[in-house]
């Protein structure tokens, strides 16, 4: 399954990839666009990659969670171009042979995702107004600075 | 082959790197990817300092942004050689 994708994630999918007879435990994570108390009235927002890196970026980040959790399988995609709001940018799986390994794992690969794959947000609001919205992650230790 | 006369040369000569911009850097840039003359033995913190020499390159990007060399994540101390592709990122938003 490609890292990015400009269509509706099919979480179904990551599911699939990821379950097997010996894993017992599957958690899915589903990121969606959302519009807090703090965030202005977003309508929806674009997100916009360095694709070329996300997929390698990914595969270490998956690579790296299953030297931690050799027993689980991974699967994770993000969503670019304009996402509305209440719809998944981004989805993450993680299967393991019991639920604690898996709530861990999937943990671990949305957080290192979300500090790590060069991806973007512009914030659409209602009055058809825009904004650069920086995350909120502070960068990995595993990234050299 | 090259001779060894060419290598030297080769050596000495200056190195290009392809800077590629995103989010709100290429947006007030207004573009998305430069190509960026080096001394050889340069490194990326060089090459962000060469675009903010650039006209509003220096209220554009910061002196330490993030960077990627052949699209992995790099220290600014990292060195460059001809051909690389150097990606100057903005704050990262995955998610």
């Amino acid at each position: 399954m490609d890292a990015v994708t400009r269509e509706p994630i099919d979480f179904t999918r990551l599911v699939a990839e990821v379950s097997g007879p010996g894993r017992g435990g599957t958690v899915l994570f589903l990121g969606s666009v959302r519009r807090g108390p703090d965030d202005g009235p977003v309508q929806a927002i674009e997100y916009s990659a360095y694709e070329e890196m996300v997929g390698p970026e990914l595969e270490r980040i998956l690579r790296e969670a299953e030297a931690h959790w050799p027993g689980a399988r991974f699967a994770a995609q993000h969503r670019v171009g304009r996402v509305a709001l209440g719809e998944p940018s981004i989805a993450v799986a993680a299967a393991a042979p019991h639920r604690a390994e898996a709530f861990a794992a999937c943990r671990f690969v949305i957080d290192e995702a979300k500090k790590r794959l060069p991806v973007w947000k512009k914030e659409g609001f209602d009055d058809g107004g825009t904004r650069w919205r920086d995350g909120d992650a502070a960068p990995s230790p595993s990234m050299p600075r | 082959m090259p001779s060894s006369r060419e290598r030297t040369a080769g050596a000495a000569s200056a190195i290009t790197v392809r800077c590629r911009l995103f989010g709100r850097y290429a947006e007030v840039f207004g573009v998305s990817e430069v190509g960026v003359s080096l001394a050889p033995g340069a490194t990326v913190a060089d090459a962000i300092a060469e675009l903010r020499r650039r006209p509003g390159g220096e209220g554009l990007l910061p002196p330490r942004p993030l960077a990627a060399v052949n699209h992995r994540h790099v220290a600014l101390d990292a060195p460059l050689a001809d051909g690389d592709e150097l990606a100057v990122l903005p704050p990262l938003a995955g998610g």
